[in-house]
């Protein structure tokens, strides 16, 4: 059952004067313009004993994506696809308001999101996830941690897991009698990834949207819109999120800022994930030419971003 | 120019457009203004009344929780005791407190008595708002004249919303109801009926046509065909 | 079944010299499924409804404004809404586990947010509102037929609200954007976004998109929503209203309920 939260925060009176005033002026409490997105830091590779991880901060939230495998059987219906499976943890170090046990909406709601936005585009191409057709598969956990709360979970997790997902290295799939092993110390092929997407959340705040809301504007915002964009500039999922609501124009305006903005997200990709998927991929390359094995399927795609 | 959509004793829902214009006037917590336009809050009927030669639009509920009054008249029942109050039941989001000073004329001393003694759970009792404001629950008291435990007779709810349907313009609807079928009616704001009838079958007579009263609370011409009602259930039992 | 096996969900005809898309029902891209509804239909609950879109079934009950209990969860200045989206065990084709799902979980969520929007809590604070919706029989569209329903239970339990809320599932199917989308075209569909709104006031309160959609297929699916939604909303309002008109029938019309 949902229940109507207790606020967390009690925002002073005055504070939420001053934040209005300044917004109707076109600037926020921390001197960003309403547009303007909080410092991006995404550091790939931050777990090295798991396949792919990425460890992003915005600001002061900080959100750790790891990526971990193992080969199932598929789904009855989709026998030729790998399995994705999305978590989300809101971490009890992460904010006074975070407590200890299985994740609540927020966090569910969140895990829900991201794998709607990954899944509905084909972001990853789990058609090249099969070992063998109806009998054994590959299947993905992306677990999202978030490590720190300070607003704008959606971005930065979305980031976090593209990152990681971008960064993982497939094991070698051993195959034994009519099973498969998964043998963790042969990095065979780069996950092969159609297409990045990211996220860009809008929040409504005195009848403004802003980006990248930090986790105070969070507390006072009517509500938030959270827009998935891919890299070829379609809108792949949408989540209003919170007890507000939008007007038409409202929400053309969010979905315009959205695609216009996104590409701050894909800089952030294109300069702090792709130099090391490329060396990730050299690495594998060279690993191939030492065992002389034909180089097995490292069909990449390259196009991303 | 302001401009009233809707006739007298129509009924409307969430939603509807009552009246457009900044100069049309309205009264109660059920109708809200957006710019021009005037928005029902919640199912019931119209009213439009002339005040000053102007119309004035309200909304009366035709469903909804009791919310008390101070200066109401309630029925309640004892739920609970504590050291020094009672928690009592009216039919509310909102729970009545009974301090003992609103029951008592004498000091009373927990520790060598007992509420118990006075109101016991399961009483029902007939008791006065004496303050609320929706922050605080309700005070109640007992000290007035017929305030107190209800020793006898039965007692019927009803919707809170349909209180001033069952006691009528100026009474008529209740006058009528005694009149006709003998018994004695008390209506308490919160929705709860207190009947005493002379015999079973005229209490069950006045319990249908409190039901009557209370499907058919929006249409006109009530009393009359209530008052029918319960003159053809009288010849057909024979009482 | 597997993905594989895609029906042919639009079909093309030459009418008067255009081209008309046709979906599997026979229905037009911008026409619903037939709408029913009825107010009041749980004795116990302070208000009731049941909706059905087609062959969806969703009932949806309300119970407050009571005391809130326990009494921690209740707020100083406001009610506290608490909303349940549950299937049935049998209103799928597989039979359903009972336990709430974490898409149960995250619908109850966005359900609530969206009757936050139009509910006036503040009118009861320290109790809570409770709102439950169970979907007896579910054919695509249950999260819109519940919110439909839900909104009809609140009005019908007295509570006051700025608007009814009206839902209604947008989709995009073999390349054609459809209202009001069932359960066949929601597996093979390219997007579904369900919408709702508050049609007076023209507030949009829940807002989803699974799939991927162009920036105009977004708006045009916003538009073929609005003009469904207007419609969902003139049937609430006829349903809250029939259950009054029902006892206007004359001298002993409306015994018993």
């Amino acid at each position: 059952m949902s229940i109507t939260p207790a606020s967390q925060l009690v925002i002073p009176k005055l504070k939420k004067y001053t934040m209005d005033t300044l917004l109707s002026r076109g600037v926020r409490l921390d001197g960003r313009r309403l547009d303007e997105i909080r410092r991006v830091e995404v550091k790939p590779g931050y777990i090295s004993r798991a396949e792919g991880s990425a460890l992003v901060r915005l600001g002061s939230t900080m959100v750790l994506a790891g990526v971990k495998t193992d080969i199932v059987a598929p789904f009855p219906d989709t026998p030729n696809e790998g399995v994705l499976v999305v978590h989300a943890e809101f971490v009890p170090l992460a904010s006074p308001g975070f407590e200890p046990g299985p994740p609540d909406e927020n966090a569910i709601e969140l895990a829900r999101v991201i794998d709607r936005s990954l899944r509905e585009i084909h972001a990853v191409a789990l058609d090249k996830l099969v070992l063998e057709a109806g009998r054994h598969v590959w299947r993905l956990f992306v677990d999202i941690y978030v490590l720190n709360h300070d607003g704008n979970l959606y971005d930065a997790s979305m980031l976090a897991a593209m990152a990681a997902l971008l960064t993982t290295r497939l094991p070698a799939a051993v195959k034994e009698g009519d099973a498969y092993r998964v043998d963790r110390s042969v990095a065979e092929r780069l996950l092969p990834v159609n297409h990045s997407v990211v996220t860009v959340t809008l929040a409504k705040l005195s009848n403004k949207l802003i980006l990248d809301p930090t986790y105070e504007e969070e507390e006072i915002a009517d509500m938030r819109l959270v827009v998935a964009v891919s890299d070829d500039g379609r809108i792949a999922g949408m989540q209003k999120t919170g007890m507000g609501y939008l007007s038409l124009e409202e929400v053309s305006q969010a979905l315009n800022l959205a695609l216009t903005h996104s590409s701050l997200y894909f800089n952030a990709i294109r300069e702090q994930v792709m130099p090391y998927r490329e060396k990730l991929e050299k690495s594998l390359g060279q690993e191939a030419r030492a065992e002389e094995e034909p180089g097995s399927s490292s069909a990449v795609a390259s196009k991303t971003v | 120019m302001g401009r009233i959509m809707v006739r007298h004793r129509d009924i409307v829902v969430p939603g509807d457009i009552v009246a457009e214009g900044r100069d049309v006037e309205y009264k109660g917590p059920f109708l809200e203004r957006y710019g021009a336009k005037i928005v029902a809050l919640i199912t019931g009927l119209v009213t439009i009344e002339e005040k000053d030669g102007k119309q004035v639009v309200s909304i009366i509920p035709l469903e909804g929780a009791y919310i008390p009054r101070p200066g109401d008249i309630v029925i309640g029942l004892i739920e609970d005791i504590g050291i020094t109050h009672w928690d009592v039941d009216i039919a509310s989001p909102y729970r009545g407190i009974l301090t003992v000073q609103e029951v008592l004329d004498k000091p009373f001393n927990p520790a060598v008595d007992s509420l118990k003694r006075y109101l016991d759970v399961g009483d029902y009792i007939l008791a006065k708002v004496l303050s609320f404001d929706r922050s605080r629950d309700p005070l109640l008291t007992v000290k007035g004249e017929g305030l107190g435990r209800i020793s006898e007779g039965s007692i019927i709810e009803v919707k809170p919303s349909r209180v001033p349907r069952i006691i009528g313009r100026k009474g008529s609807m209740i006058n009528m109801l005694m009149s006709e079928t003998g018994c004695k009616v008390l209506v308490a704001q919160n929705g709860r009926v207190l009947v005493n009838c002379p015999s079973r079958d005229l209490e069950e007579i006045l319990v249908l046509s409190i039901r009557k009263i209370e499907l058919e609370a929006h249409t006109t011409g009530l009393t009359e065909r209530v008052k029918e009602f319960i003159r053809e259930e009288r010849r057909r039992r024979g009482v | 079944m597997t993905k594989g096996d895609k029906p042919r969900l639009i079909t093309w005809e030459v009418k008067d010299g255009e081209r008309i898309a046709v979906r599997h029902d026979g229905r037009l891209p911008d026409q619903l499924r037939p709408i029913r509804m009825e107010v009041g239909v749980l004795a116990n609950a302070d208000g009731s409804a049941l909706v059905e879109y087609g062959d969806t079934r969703v009932i949806a009950a309300v119970y407050g404004p009571r005391e809130a209990i326990p009494r921690h969860i209740a707020l100083p200045d406001r009610a506290v809404l608490r909303c349940r989206y549950h299937m049935a065990p049998f209103s799928t084709e597989e039979r359903k586990s009972p336990a709430p799902t974490r898409r149960e979980v995250e619908l109850s969520k966005v359900i609530r947010e969206a009757l936050e929007a139009v509910v006036i809590t503040e009118l009861f604070p320290r109790t809570t509102i409770d709102v439950y919706m169970e979907v007896l029989q579910s054919d695509g569209g249950t999260r819109t037929a519940a919110i439909t329903a839900a909104s009809l239970a609140l009005a019908d339990a007295g509570i006051a609200m700025r608007d009814l809320v009206a839902g209604v599932a947008v989709g995009k199917v073999d390349g054609v954007v459809v209202l009001d989308i069932d359960e066949l075209e929601d597996n093979y569909a390219e997007a579904d976004m369900p919408i709702a709104i508050a049609p007076s006031l023209k507030r949009i309160v829940l807002l989803q998109l699974n799939g991927v959609l162009t920036r105009e297929e977004v708006d045009k699916a916003l538009r073929l929503a609005w003009k469904g939604v207007e419609e969902i909303y003139r049937l609430q309002k006829q349903a809250l209203r029939s259950k009054y008109i029902v006892y206007e029938a004359g001298p002993g019309g409306g015994a018993g309920r």
